[in-house]
């Protein structure tokens, strides 16, 4: 009679144990420390920036419109693609502007909230 | 009532009001279906899993388009030409803002509607209340002309006098909110974005090959010569006009995020990246639609230039197949139009309505007690829904005409002077207070709401003042905002003590685990 193979202790590895904790970045946002203070002002900076940025590339333009049709009157006339400037710019351009302006700030704000979580979601 | 008369010939008798019924019909029956499901589970939480941004995109667009882009944009294009053009940018530039300002963080507020919202940010049932009575007030302004618009409708197809179509479409979506169907039934506004875009498509298309087979006559073509006055924008070239083109472009572009029935659609997206994405989709399916309405507007101005002078500019949409086309081919496609138009006035009505009903039952009846009971329930809903459409329908059947996409845009104004003010400050700016912005919202909503009623009183008032009442964002957005940022500034002590948390809530990417607070919607 053989003697009972020798016990062996089974353990999990370590690793999920770690990931499941809240990192360093999380907890300081959590606890409202002044590092966390830094990391959400400078999320909201970001993001507030960037939209004002596609604001005023598409809406100064467009408000730009109205003066310049009242200081040169001739511009409004000028043909384009057989419509006039005017025509052509408020009836058809604009809209391809407003759907490039809003897929273009789409993918930049999700690249800055990517940005953040890696910045915040550290071990 | 003398806004409209029911027209001595009308378009297409049979076939308008076979158009008319089926529309209501399977709007009806829809929200018939849409109770059995809504009953056992919150259509929300439902929605929230399984709508995929397009079809998101698509309830969104659907439950937006009102009259006043399906037949008001074409009807202003007629009447007054290339200044009118501003309208239809202004709506789709809204969402570029909106996009940009709100879309995300709202979503990620986890708030239903303006209300929650400014309850769960300033931590204040007064600022509540307050954003509900200013639901209400912005939700019967923009009900208004699409019950005007209903009546047009209905007007023009059977020659029936104007208050049956009103009083049809008010009826129609109370029996729907009260039945409790298509309140978020996304599918339905989904299939209505749709049914619009094609009804206005298939006859512009046609139309268009009759306007060529004629010899592509110039819609600008005046008497001896070119009509600068349409054909180019601020021919008039003085500052009244200027002042309101601007007026209405800030009014539009800021409104958008204000109006009530808009916002709850943004719950149904699961996260703020999916609301961003669903946004950017609208904002292609506006523009896809609003390239048509100023066409109809352009050709009207070849075919049907006399519904100027008669004041009816705002039927050109659905008079155009007739005057165009002989014979069934005409009353087909006007019927397709008549059933665009009332699929129009009926979604957003519905969505409109429901968000009044919801603001009046949970804010305003919610708090009345009859001796010892309290209101509440299902009950004071449904009263809710009556109240919310027998206000702006005994409006309209007894004011003065308005065009219905200058009332739209007082609606606009009202919204862009207290809700946009009240988001994007409570979105950016942690300062904002909830006396501030009580003191903000009283002020611009008493400015641009002063202005709307004496406009609605009499809408003919000349010059300058005119011109300040009729476009009133111009100075009453400054006024809303720079109250509430400086009475927010001499408050400091007011500041929400949750505020960061909040700020963290609203900001921070789902994918991190932080604590975002344990607010609720009601």
């Amino acid at each position: 009679m053989t003697s009972p193979p020798q016990r062996v202790r089974v353990t999990s590895p370590r690793t999920s144990a770690r990931a499941s904790r809240p990192t360093v970045g999380t907890q300081e946002i959590d606890a409202q420390t002044r590092v966390g203070e830094v990391y959400m002002h400078s999320l909201l900076r970001t993001q507030l920036r960037l939209g004002l940025t596609v604001l005023a590339v598409v809406i100064g333009p467009l408000a730009a419109l109205p003066i310049l049709f009242v200081v040169s009157p001739d511009v409004r006339a000028v043909s384009v693609m057989g419509l006039p400037l005017a025509w052509f710019l408020l009836a058809v351009a604009v809209y391809p502007v407003l759907l490039v302006a809003g897929w273009w700030y789409a993918r930049r704000a999700e690249q800055a909230e990517a940005d953040f979580v890696e910045l915040v979601d550290r071990p | 009532m003398n806004w409209w008369t029911g027209r001595e010939h009308p378009v297409s008798t049979a076939s308008g009001w076979a158009a008319v019924v089926v529309v209501s019909l399977v709007t009806l029956a829809v929200g018939a279906f849409g109770l059995r499901i809504s009953r056992t589970t919150s259509d929300f939480f439902v929605a929230s899993r399984s709508v995929r941004p397009l079809w998101n995109a698509s309830a969104i667009g659907g439950e937006y388009l009102s009259a006043a882009s399906f037949l008001g944009v074409a009807g202003l294009v007629l009447a007054f030409g290339a200044d009118m053009l501003w309208f239809p940018v202004g709506f789709a530039t809204g969402y570029l803002v909106l996009l940009v300002l709100v879309a995300a963080p709202l979503r990620r507020s986890g708030a239903y509607t303006i209300p929650d919202f400014a309850e769960a940010r300033l931590e204040s049932r007064t600022v509540r209340s307050m954003a509900s009575a200013l639901v209400v007030v912005v939700g019967w302004l923009y009900l208004l002309p699409q019950l005007q618009g209903a009546g047009l409708t209905l007007g023009t197809v059977t020659g029936a006098p104007a208050w049956v179509g009103a009083v049809l479409v008010a009826a129609v979506v109370v029996l729907n909110v009260v039945a409790g169907g298509m309140r978020s039934i996304t599918f339905v506004q989904a299939f209505q974005y749709w049914l619009k875009l094609t009804a206005l498509l298939v006859p512009l298309v046609v139309l268009l090959v009759v306007w060529r087979g004629d010899g592509s006559p110039s819609p600008a073509a005046g008497v001896g010569g070119t009509d600068d006055g349409w054909l180019l924008p601020l021919e008039g070239g003085g500052a009244q006009d200027l002042y309101r083109t601007y007026s209405l472009m800030l009014a539009t572009f800021l409104g958008t995020m204000g109006l009530p029935h808009v916002l709850v659609r943004f719950y149904t997206n699961p996260d703020g990246r999916a609301a961003r994405r669903t946004t950017v989709i609208v904002l292609a399916l506006l523009a896809a639609f609003y390239l048509l309405p100023p066409v109809y507007g352009a050709l009207g101005r070849v075919y049907a230039s006399d519904l100027v002078e008669s004041g009816r500019s705002d039927a050109v949409v659905l008079e155009l197949p007739g005057l165009m086309l002989a014979g069934t081919a005409g009353d087909l496609l006007g019927a397709l139009l008549t059933a665009g138009a009332f699929a129009a006035f009926l979604s957003t009505a519905s969505g409109l309505t429901v968000s009044v009903a919801g603001a009046l039952s949970q804010d305003v009846l919610g708090r009345v007690r009859l001796g010892s009971r309290q209101l509440g329930g299902v009950a004071t809903f449904r009263l809710a829904a009556l109240l919310a459409l027998v206000v702006p329908l005994t409006i309209a059947l007894s004011t003065e005409r308005l065009a219905i996409a200058s009332s739209v845009g007082l609606a606009f104004a009202v919204a862009a002077s207290t809700f946009c003010p009240l988001l994007v400050l409570g979105i950016w700016w942690r300062r904002l207070t909830d006396i501030g912005a009580i003191a903000g919202l009283l002020a611009g909503g008493l400015a641009s709401g002063g202005a709307v009623l004496l406009v609605i009183v009499d809408p003919d008032r000349a010059g300058w003042v005119g011109a300040l009442l009729a476009q009133p964002a111009a100075w009453a957005v400054p006024t809303g905002f720079a109250v509430m940022v400086a009475v927010s500034l001499l408050t400091p002590d007011r500041v929400a003590p949750g505020v960061t948390r909040t700020m963290v809530r609203l900001h921070a990417p789902e994918s991190l685990a932080l604590d975002r607070g344990s607010w609720q919607p009601r």
